[in-house]
């Protein structure tokens, strides 16, 4: 019915300014993807100032523009200036315009209402208009490179009032939020109410697949944790545009001297309450996408159902509301008293239970299992160890007396990446693995993913694993050149091995990147379910067409039947009744 | 557009009892309530922290009741006809469901224009910050509000700031709603007590910080503009979507009658969610 409007419709409409699912889910992937890929730029560029300090930059010194690199006598080296524009930019893009996009927007979008058996989403328009929001949002971003001043340079945490005496950029990274966070919004209200009220016939709550779970927490996280941060954005805003003082005490001083001309009678701490209020539920926004996807890939390739399907879903649902009230342990060291900090302290062990259940359920899936070594399979069993280590070595951050010693250190950021670099990104590409088949009726090369997967698997703890060291030596996080002080120069070395792993993991991802592109044109041609997997996604046809379903499926069975015994095949369809 | 089929478009699903566009609706205005629930924490944070004499007693001392009062009783007799607009057309009574409409559209402009004279009356309001002490009314003051003359030095912005660059020399006649650090009472007794309506002049070389009762005049009306000035936002927001309705009802209740009647249930609901937001702001910032 819907095909044959479809072929109607000009080429902007159905690709561009499309109101498909599919696409929209395909063009939030790309974006994302490139922003990834810039991401990852900036940081290397870091990692040169970092392994080298005040290094003429070799080649694209030049290329770099005025706000970011200063001229010397020989070429160009790094600014200070443009080495925190730098890193506050790698931040908001990695997570803001990177990661939470890809996970939530590209695979939400297109895999969520083909496993809920869905024509579409419950509102195709707002789904559009998140997209473009989004894009929006991330334009912005950019432009703010080009501003005087260059890009937001307080860091990805904006903290005033050093953010609210910056330059412009900040101001451009603000409306920047608030275009991204108007996306994140219309994005979850639209798969909460997809998932409740669309679903196909006969998939109660308890045959959701992991993956549809995992989206539905996540939804009711960015549907209520990101309006703190737009509130915060706003004052921010005032305080930068309006001269308010939301954020800035009485008394402050600004290069030697006492600001005259504001009000005063703000708290910067507000600032830091309200955006770890979302910062924090943000990382399980990150990391939820990518366990449900994890919990997909498993499943399929060790053909057994997963194990304690019931306990990951309440451990899920127990992980969002816990991340509410855990956010305050990222200020610790803010003077905040031992009672907030006794009781954060609490939650955050507390909140570490379910995750630990969800990991240990995704582990116990593997015994026993023959286990088919795919690539989106290699991807997510690196996962496993990866989130583990980056779940682990954050358990010290979370009690005050070893927070005192590794705040803002290097070791922070060793774990934080591990969650969500090795960890998350791993899954992601997994996910990209796993579902091109679906979106192209294409399957990617088995060597090139391969030829991705080991070197990343070995690069990328490169980067990360001589950060804890580098942290414990006591290297502060944003440090310039930590080759100025004894303790920094002692671990330089780890310093310089962590960046020739970043460069050469950079050049890793160049397998994939071909990979992606040829396989949409010269990929091996399969059928609708290569990977014999029960979910329901993988009964449309591949590509699905506008409208997703021939017939629309009922649901017999729950979403991972796998080797069940007696029955003609190893897997048994969610739309297939089990034979008796 | 799409001609995708969306089940539960518009009859309601067997579990929620709701079509999605309601559903929807319910689940913007959860994420409204945060949206707002941090910005009336950031006021109680800011209240409870604010230094001593920078936060005013009572709202009074700056706001002005009589006129919010008549906003809320315009505001809740907008939820009313609202109501009635949607009763209307659940009744097949399309003229009587416009006429609600419009008259709800008329209210909700009401509102905004009396707080545009609210807005106005704050820009022409004028607080002094000075060095030295000066004497109003035989006591000695640290800072002086009241509006300036026409004699007054035309003022003009420092640049790049709200704040005004120091004149010459001010003329202002004291009102004093707002008394500074260290001073018990205010300068509007002073004015008023000792009937001064003769301009103070007040030399530039003594003047610390001069300002009108805009935003960054202090964090109370910072949370004051802000709070009310985004409350304003989501008024012109239900305001479009009313004139929408208005304009697209008539076709609408011939081809789409169901979507219509859904569309004017959900404009209600987040009409009276802006007006449950007010109901909070009148009593957070004028009575206490």
């Amino acid at each position: 019915m819907s095909e044959a409007h479809a072929h109607d419709l000009p080429f902007w409409r159905k690709y561009v300014f499309s109101v498909d699912h599919k696409v929209i889910g395909i063009q939030y992937t790309i974006t994302a993807m490139l922003f990834l890929f810039l991401g990852f730029s900036l940081v290397s560029i870091m990692r040169y100032q970092l392994a080298y300090p005040g290094r003429d930059i070799p080649v694209i010194g030049k290329l770099l523009g005025g706000s970011i690199v200063g001229q010397t006598e020989t070429g160009y080296v790094l600014t200070g200036d443009g080495y925190n524009a730098l890193g506050a930019m790698h931040g908001t893009i990695m997570i803001f315009l990177g990661v939470v996009p890809l996970a939530v927007g590209g695979f939400g979008n297109f895999v969520l209402p083909l496993q809920l058996g869905a024509p579409d989403m419950a509102f195709p328009k707002l789904n559009m208009a998140s997209y473009w929001s989004f894009f929006a949002g991330g334009v912005v971003m950019l432009a703010s490179f080009f501003v005087k001043g260059g890009a937001a340079n307080s860091g990805w945490t904006s903290y005033p009032p050093l953010a609210d005496i910056a330059t412009t950029g900040q101001t451009m990274w603000l409306f920047g939020m608030v275009l991204l966070i108007t996306s994140s919004l219309l994005g979850s209200i639209n798969f909460i109410v997809t998932t409740v009220q669309v679903r196909a016939k006969g998939l109660s709550f308890f045959r959701f697949p992991f993956f549809v779970w995992a989206q539905l927490v996540t939804s009711f996280l960015l549907l209520l944790a990101f309006p703190p941060l737009e509130a915060a954005g706003v004052l921010q805003l005032m305080d930068r545009l309006a001269d308010t003082s939301f954020f800035l005490p009485s008394g402050l001083v600004v290069s030697g001297e006492v600001q005259t001309q504001i009000s005063g009678g703000g708290s910067p701490l507000l600032w830091q309450h309200l955006f770890w209020f979302l910062a924090h539920p943000e990382v399980y926004v990150l990391i939820l996408p990518a366990l449900g996807i994890v919990g997909e890939v498993i499943a399929n390739n060790t053909r057994k159902p997963l194990w304690g399907y019931k306990s990951l879903v309440f451990a899920t649902i127990f992980l969002g509301f816990m991340s509410f009230i855990v956010w305050a342990h990222h200020m610790f060291m803010t003077g905040m008293g031992q009672t907030l900090s006794t009781f954060f302290q609490a939650t955050t062990m507390i909140i570490s239970v379910p995750s630990v259940i969800i990991l240990t359920c995704m582990i116990i899936s593997l015994w026993g299992a023959a286990i088919r070594y795919t690539v989106p399979m290699l991807f997510a069993l690196a996962f496993l160890p990866m989130f583990a280590i980056g779940g682990l070595t954050g358990l010290p951050l979370g009690l005050t007396t070893s927070d005192i010693q590794l705040h803002d250190t290097y070791y922070v950021i060793g774990h934080f990446h591990y969650v969500v670099a090795p960890g998350t990104l791993f899954a992601l590409f997994a996910g990209v693995y796993y579902w091109f088949p679906k979106a192209t009726g294409r399957k990617m090369s088995d060597f090139l993913g391969k030829l991705h997967f080991w070197p990343s698997f070995i690069f990328i703890n490169g980067v990360f694993l001589p950060m804890f060291f580098i942290g414990m030596a006591g290297v502060l996080r944003r440090q310039f050149d930590q080759t100025e002080q004894l303790h920094g120069a002692a671990v330089q070395g780890l310093t310089v091995m962590a960046s020739w792993s970043a460069w050469l993991l950079l050049i890793s991802q160049l397998p994939f990147i071909f990979n992606f592109f040829w396989s949409i044109f010269r990929g091996q041609k399969v059928g609708a379910n290569p990977w014999e997997a029960t979910t329901l996604e993988w009964f449309a046809p591949s590509p699905p067409p506008h409208g997703n379903f021939a017939t629309t499926p009922v649901v017999y069975c729950g979403p991972y039947e796998y080797s069940v015994p007696g029955q003609k095949s190893d897997f048994c369809p969610q739309n297939v009744a089990l034979e008796a | 557009m799409s001609t995708v089929a969306i089940p539960h478009d518009i009859e309601p699903h067997p579990m929620t009892g709701m079509y999605n566009g309601k559903f929807g609706l319910w689940l913007f205005l959860a994420s409204e309530v945060m949206l707002f629930g941090a910005l009336f924490s950031t006021y109680v944070l800011l209240r409870v922290g604010a230094p001593a004499g920078t936060w005013p007693a009572h709202g009074s001392e700056i706001l002005d009741i009589p006129k919010a009062t008549f906003n809320t009783l315009v505001l809740i007799g907008s939820s009313v006809t609202m109501v009635l607009a949607w009763a209307s057309l659940k009744m097949n009574d399309v003229a009587k469901g416009r006429l609600f409409l419009l008259i709800t559209f008329l209210l909700a402009g009401t509102f905004l224009v009396v707080k545009y004279f609210e807005y106005r009356d704050k820009f022409h309001h004028h607080e002094v910050f000075v060095k030295e002490p000066v004497l109003v009314g035989g006591k000695e003051y640290m800072n002086v509000s009241g509006h300036l003359t026409e004699d007054s030095p035309a003022l003009t912005r420092a640049p790049r700031r709200w704040a005004f660059s120091i004149p010459e020399y001010v003329l202002i006649v004291a009102d004093g709603k707002y008394a500074a650090e260290g001073h018990g009472e205010s300068g509007a007794e002073a004015g008023a007590d000792h009937g001064h309506p003769e301009p103070i002049r007040i030399e530039g070389s003594n003047i610390h910080r001069l300002t009108d009762y805009g935003p960054w005049h202090s964090t109370f009306l910072a949370t004051y503009f802000t709070l009310t000035g985004l409350h304003g936002l989501h008024i012109v927001g239900g305001m479009v979507v009313i004139f929408y309705l208005l304009v697209a009802s008539p076709s609408m209740w011939n081809g789409r009658r169901e979507k219509l009647i859904n569309r004017v249930e959900c404009t209600g609901l987040y009409w009276h969610f802006v007006d449950l937001v007010w109901i909070f702001l009148f009593p957070v910032f004028y009575l206490l």
